[in-house]
């Protein structure tokens, strides 16, 4: 008994340095040799000033460039990559059923007046739901063509050549078969940005 | 529904199959004591180990001496974590000044990390210091996930031995665990995890100004290192609030792959490393396509209901498959996937918001926790819980034919039943009793959050997630008065953490104890060759029976509470 607890105790402090001090600093140690950005939340840099993180979603919808960028999907935690929670509204939840209705408006308002045809039944899915990480960095193709409509025509770029950007910053689904393609927002952005200050 | 989700799904099963006999022959020799190449650089660790706590390899308990061992870690495991939750606040690595976590909330976190449950009351970034991410919580993911194997390695003992009462020594079973199996996996994991973008770092917080013009603040952490063990343990507890969402955890499609098979990667082995431990891989085999036909079945119906809207999205005029709550590069398919793998295994870890799924999405993680997680279930606990179950089903085998049941050519006897009962039954029993305590007093029904049908599945699911070791939730429950750091939370949080934490650590020791007895009464009985009456536990019929079994045991005592929530939610477009 009295060798069961010893063995107990000093188990679980052999763990503690080893598994929980040892472990993860020899991982940092490597990692940031390695792979430095990745490690450090792969940060993007414009002018050597860091605006944002390739896998962190930000929020584009306010301020006087608004019509300028493409969109990215609703967030409840206004795009908090330090204090994330998710939606948590179950499926037949009425205040859902409003909160979608307004994403699904807000598009038709942002988007319509460049392409009149669109219909609610034309908004992909993705566009007006909230994503799970609240900083989701994708739309889908789908979303990402609808507004392509909007950018080319406010920014006086050719359409043919937004719809070649956000080719060139889709990443597809990896292996041909896990996941599902998607458009990383930020890049397709700055992509746009550099376009037109060229 | 497209041709990529459902090849998904099949790549991921023919991965995980070809896996399972390399990784269970593997887990064979290192508890078989034979030579293995990590032995060369690993062994002096290991014994200068059994020196400092003062045992040696050879030195073999019954199963009293083994379940003393066991309690005994696991009660200074819980000390130790509570001790430093409680003193965060003067630990290092602390960027955000946070302060020590309130006493209730300490309490459910301890239990759920050391019950290897990872439910959690709090957000990850919010709360918890780097130094309780690292030393505290992370350890008990190695610690709990280690006592779970060893468990399940005396468990097979029993099975395996002829004669004498022992049935392992525990040190001996949890140190070579963690050096051998979870540490190399874990080392090699982690960097894949960082080279795709997991973080894994002490700088920051950083803020800056974003391209709009706004400001974001990126918190960074040892995350990687966690993450991997958090899978690879089916412990589930996330580093950051939202999980395996949150693409600093998960950050493409390809680690959310590798962290799925992580996740049902030793759970499936094991079964393997039980065929070769009893001398039959054909046995292990048996089990292994049991779990499998149940993990399928439940992977096919989440898949197609995602692919459907939900009545609020018919509300909003959209069309198209459920998004809510799924991030856009897993899609529905690799979402779908998450969803079935996190809760066959007792991980609990998501990528998508539970309680956003369809009606009937949100029906199959439910059930699959109902099943009592044996459907490979958590690591090492799946399987002594399936082996409760393969018993319970050559019984009622036994009494259909009017025969005397036995297993692997061991008589199953009076006491042997006794005690399978008292495992099957237990937990689902505890779950129905705490849960009608949750829903009918005030101080439960103050944590719900959603209204109607949804926020009785949120209680049913907090409670059959506690009990049964998942950790994966409705979110909403107690989510809208999270406690943190600065929140010593109201009575009503108080009472939930009570309650859950109770049922975690009951739904944990219940089982794992009974288990180690059936071993006790089973390692010394004599092996009768088999004869032409026996009833073989290697053939498909078996498998059917043993099936059968689960759902009628673990499913069938679910029914009604699953018809109140999911199900009638599934079949109306009534919003609430």
């Amino acid at each position: 008994m009295r060798k069961d607890i010893r063995s107990a105790v000093v188990a679980i402090v052999v763990m503690t340095i080893v598994l929980g001090l040892l472990y993860p600093l020899a991982i940092t140690g490597i990692g940031q040799v390695a792979f430095p950005n990745a490690a450090d939340g792969s940060p993007v840099k414009v002018d050597g000033k860091v605006v944002g993180s390739k896998l962190i979603g930000q929020d584009f919808s306010t301020g006087p460039n608004a019509k300028r960028y493409f969109q990215s999907r609703p967030s409840v935690t206004g795009y908090a990559p330090n204090a994330t929670f998710f939606n948590n509204r179950g499926p037949n939840q009425a205040t859902l059923a409003v909160q979608q209705r307004r994403f699904v408006l807000d598009y038709l308002q942002r988007e319509q007046p460049y392409d009149p045809d669109l219909k609610a039944s034309d908004v992909p899915s993705d566009a007006a739901t909230t994503s799970a990480s609240g900083v989701d960095p994708q739309i889908s193709l789908a979303n990402a063509r609808i507004q392509a409509a909007r950018v080319a025509k406010v920014r006086g770029l050719p359409i043919d050549r937004v719809r070649a950007l956000i080719d060139e910053n889709t990443d597809g689904r990896f292996a041909g078969v896990l996941g599902d393609p998607g458009v990383n927002v930020l890049e397709l952005n700055l992509a746009l940005d550099a376009e037109t200050r060229r | 529904m497209n041709v990529a989700g459902w090849a998904q799904i099949v790549l991921f099963l023919v991965i995980l199959t070809a896996l399972t006999p390399l990784f269970g022959a593997y887990m064979a020799r290192v508890y078989g004591g034979e030579p293995i190449v990590l032995d060369r650089v690993l062994g002096p660790v290991e014994r200068g180990f059994y020196r400092l706590l003062g045992t040696r390899a050879e030195a073999e308990q019954d199963w009293r001496g083994y379940a003393r061992a066991v309690l005994f870690f696991s009660a200074a495991s819980l000390a130790a974590l509570y001790l430093i939750l409680r003193t965060q606040s003067i630990h290092p690595l602390n960027p955000l000044n946070l302060s020590s976590g309130p006493w209730d909330l300490s309490f459910n976190t301890a239990a759920s990390f050391v019950t290897n449950t990872n439910w959690q009351y709090y957000g990850g970034e919010t709360t918890m210091t780097n130094f309780t991410q690292m030393a505290g919580l992370a350890v008990q993911n190695f610690a709990s996930a280690g006592v779970g194997i060893a468990v399940l390695i005396a468990v097979v003992r029993g099975f395996a031995r002829r004669d004498g009462s022992a049935i392992g020594n525990f040190w001996y079973d949890l140190t070579r665990t963690i050096l051998y199996v979870l540490l190399p996996v874990c080392i090699i994991g982690s960097l894949f995890l960082v080279s795709q973008g997991v973080v894994q770092s002490f700088s920051g917080p950083d803020t800056f100004k974003t391209v709009a013009g706004g400001t974001q603040t990126l918190f960074l952490g040892p995350v990687a290192s966690q993450e991997i063990i958090k899978e690879l343990g089916t412990n589930g507890g996330g580093f950051y609030n939202v999980n395996a969402s949150m693409p600093f955890e998960n950050s493409t499609t390809f680690t959310n792959f590798v962290l799925m098979l992580s996740i049902l990667a030793i759970p499936a082995g094991l079964t393997a490393t039980f065929g070769r431990m009893v001398g039959s891989r054909r046995q292990g085999w048996a089990i292994y396509v049991a779990m499998t036909v149940l993990f399928v079945a439940g992977v096919a119906v989440i898949y197609a209901a995602e692919s459907h809207s939900t009545a609020a999205m018919h509300a909003a005029g959209l069309v198209g498959g459920n998004m809510e709550g799924k991030e856009q590069r897993f899609g529905i398919g690799s979402s779908s996937l998450f969803a079935a793998v996190t809760t066959v295994a007792s991980c609990g870890a998501v990528n998508a918001a539970m309680e956003s799924l369809t009606a009937l999405g949100g029906a199959i993680p439910l059930a699959n926790i109902s099943l009592g997680e044996v459907v490979f279930g958590g690591v090492g606990s799946g399987l002594y819980g399936m082996l409760l179950f393969v018993l319970l089903a050559v019984f009622l085998a036994g009494l259909m034919v009017g025969r005397t049941p036995e297993y692997l050519g061991k008589k199953i006897e009076a006491r042997e039943i006794k005690l399978v009962v008292l495992g099957t039954i237990g937990v689902p029993l505890l779950v129905l009793v705490v849960t009608a305590v949750a829903v009918a007093t005030s101080y439960g029904k103050a944590s719900i959050f959603n209204a109607g049908p949804q926020g009785f599945t949120e209680s049913l699911y907090a409670y059959t997630s506690q009990a049964n070791n998942n950790g994966s939730a409705f979110a909403g429950y107690t989510g809208f008065l999270q406690p943190n750091g600065n929140n010593a939370g109201s009575l009503t949080v108080t009472f939930s953490q009570l309650l859950g934490g109770v049922s975690m650590l009951l739904g944990r020791f219940l089982p794992m104890l009974v288990a180690l007895a059936v071993a006790g009464a089973l390692v010394g009985k004599r092996v009768t060759p088999a004869g032409l009456g026996t009833m073989r536990t290697d053939t498909p019929v078996f498998v059917v029976l043993l099936v059968g079994t689960i759902l009628l045991v673990a499913l069938l005592t679910f029914v009604p509470a699953l018809l109140l929530g999911p199900i009638v939610q599934s079949m109306t477009n009534q919003l609430f």
